[in-house]
């Protein structure tokens, strides 16, 4: 096995995601076989190969600093599943 | 006393910056405070789906300009992160900032006190990189309602984190480090430093070194938050070493027992109070932002930078002091009022040639007017030119100093030259020939004080001295006091 139970459960808990025995159980395995899918790139010699930290050959994309008109508040705020005139409602945040 | 010699305290610093853009880091969105909520912003800094973050150029500007003065290293290359958390004021579930490659570490910034509270020290700089501000949650007191209210107008402003090395070793120390900052940041014009509206924010680690028989042992490092002025900063670490102090005694626990601690501080209290732990940096599951391409920084665009930083606090305090032969407080006084402020000083001073009656005037005069007014230097009414022109008068002895004083309240109440309050205040020109007639007259109708004069009895003089301004109220008593002397002695009466 790739991965552990316990170390999915933690990934889960950071994602806050409550996951039941059977869905654990699920999860570790088809997590899993992620993991060994993607390990397969191990086998390349990637000594010689500099490092990319993007996919994109580009750098230094930048925009000037001026302001341009916002979303409208009514429009922000249209998804929210909770809301008043001018904030989303959340349920309480405590101990901050 | 035992606490203060059995244990060190170490400091460590991480420091939120605001950049002074108008625009947002990653959109076009407005970055002023105090706007309605929600009116700010935007589908890039809310996080809808498919909205594409671009950098802010004026942003890595103002971070480049930073780091430089704080004597960072710039790697040619950088990147940004996504650090993963889940919170209701940051709506994408990550905050773009920078975990592997910042754009600039390994600097310092030289910090003393001018009446030794601390020694001189260079504390080291550990990282400066650029990242982006979460949103505001509010608590709604209101109706016993158990609802969170979520403002993100503050989503997406850019923020400077500055992390420094441990290298603090009191709470005067930490403050004296922060009012350094700011004062470099406020020169550089990166940021307004403005803590009420959180342009500027505090965390503090902090732990102690205690000495014990077997060695010194740290005990475990406790990060400090909520800290809302440098004066709470102070104050909490104090509390906070004692508090470490009187729990090692009680426990023995050293660093690495515990997991690190998070603990904020309670202003009316005057206490800090345990908070959740903190996540492990792992679990924050970095990794590199697919939206965002990298930045490459040439050597050309350091010495740019380097090119724009104008004389800093440091370098400046220096100079006042070889320039105008003040001493280092004056010049620690007058360089953390502001550039504006010294440009004024150095007005006066070189044009009265008299720097050290200049700072003096500053920092008595000036500064309690400006303070009394509320008001800073660049609306002040009376104009370098017109100080210096007042104290070439007193140079001069056309007035005294006593009397320049009220000249001076009156320049600013009527916004006028010092010629003109000096009219207006009936203070002319004194003749010299006319202060001599003045004086002989008045010897001659005194002749016992002119007898206890010659005998040395100085203090017959005073009288005398009286008698002369009560006729004439703009003559310099140090002058007639020469002329009466010199009178007495040479008998030309
Ligand atoms: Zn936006």
């Amino acid at each position: 096995m790739p991965l552990s139970s316990a170390e999915v459960e933690k990934v889960a808990l950071l994602s806050r995601l409550l996951l039941g025995e059977e869905e654990l159980r699920r999860m570790t395995a088809q997590l899993g076989d992620v993991v060994e899918y993607v390990r397969q790139l191990d086998e390349l010699d990637t000594t010689a190969v500099e490092p990319m930290a993007h996919a994109a050959e580009l750098s230094n994309v930048f925009a000037p600093d001026e302001v341009q008109p916002s979303l409208d508040r009514e429009l922000a705020l249209a998804n929210a599943p909770k809301r008043d005139d001018e904030c989303y409602r959340v349920p309480a945040v405590l101990g901050d | 006393m035992m606490a203060d010699t059995a244990y060190e305290v170490i400091i460590g610093l991480e420091v939120h910056v605001q950049l002074q853009t108008q625009s947002k880091l990653f959109c076009r969105c407005s970055t002023r405070f105090g706007a309605p909520p929600n009116t700010q912003t935007c589908p890039v800094c809310i996080g809808l789906p498919g909205a594409l973050p671009v950098m802010n150029e004026e942003a890595f500007r103002l971070a480049l300009l930073t780091a430089v003065a704080l004597e960072c290293e710039i790697p040619s290359f950088t990147k940004w992160d996504r650090k993963n958390y889940y919170y209701p004021d940051l709506p994408k579930g990550y905050q773009i900032s920078q975990f592997d490659l910042p754009m600039s570490c390994h600097g310092g910034l030289e910090i003393s006190d001018a009446k030794g509270a601390f020694p001189d020290r260079r504390v080291r700089i550990l990282r400066a990189h650029l990242e982006e501000d979460a949103g505001k949650s509010m608590h709604d007191e209101v109706a016993g309602k158990a609802d969170s209210r979520i403002d993100l107008n503050r989503t997406g402003t850019p923020l400077l984190e500055i992390v420094t090395e441990p290298d603090m070793r009191s709470p005067q120390e930490a403050k004296g480090f922060l009012t350094e900052l700011k004062l470099l940041l406020t020169y550089l014009g990166v940021s307004d430093c403005n803590m009420q509206e959180g342009s500027l924010r505090v965390d503090a680690n902090v732990n102690l070194h205690v000495s014990t028989p077997g060695g010194v042992v740290a005990t475990p490092i406790v990060e400090i938050k909520n800290m809302n002025s440098f004066r709470a900063v102070e104050r909490a670490l104090a509390y906070e070493a004692e508090r470490q102090y009187q729990v090692w005694l009680e426990t023995g626990r050293k660093k690495g027992d515990v997991p690190k601690q998070t603990r904020g501080w309670d202003d009316q209290a005057q206490v800090t109070r345990g908070q959740r732990h903190k996540e492990e940096s792992s679990d924050y599951r970095y990794f590199p932002d697919p939206d965002l391409v990298p930045v490459r920084v040439t050597p050309a665009q350091i010495e740019e930078a380097r090119q724009r930083l104008g004389e800093l606090p440091a370098a400046l305090r220096s100079r006042l002091q070889s320039d105008y032969g003040i001493d280092a407080y004056s010049a620690d006084v007058l360089v953390n009022q502001g550039r504006l402020l010294v440009q004024y000083f150095e007005a006066v001073a070189q044009s009265t040639g008299d720097g050290k009656r200049a700072s003096n005037w500053m920092q008595q005069d000036v500064m309690r007017s400006l303070n009394e007014r509320s008001m800073v230097i660049g609306d002040f009414p009376v104009s370098a030119p017109a100080l210096a022109e007042l104290l070439s008068a007193v140079q001069r002895d056309e007035i005294d100093n006593t009397r320049a004083k009220d000249v001076f309240a009156r320049m600013i109440d009527d916004r006028c030259s010092a010629s003109d309050a000096m009219a207006a205040l009936g203070i002319a020109k004194v003749d010299e020939a006319q202060t001599v007639e003045l004086c002989r007259e008045i010897l001659r109708a005194n002749p016992k004080a002119v007898a206890d004069l010659k005998e040395g009895k100085q203090k017959a003089v005073g009288a005398l001295i009286g008698q002369a301004k009560q006729r004439n109220a703009n003559i310099n008593p140090g002058r007639i006091k020469e002329i009466f002397l010199d009178l007495a002695r040479s008998e030309q009466i």
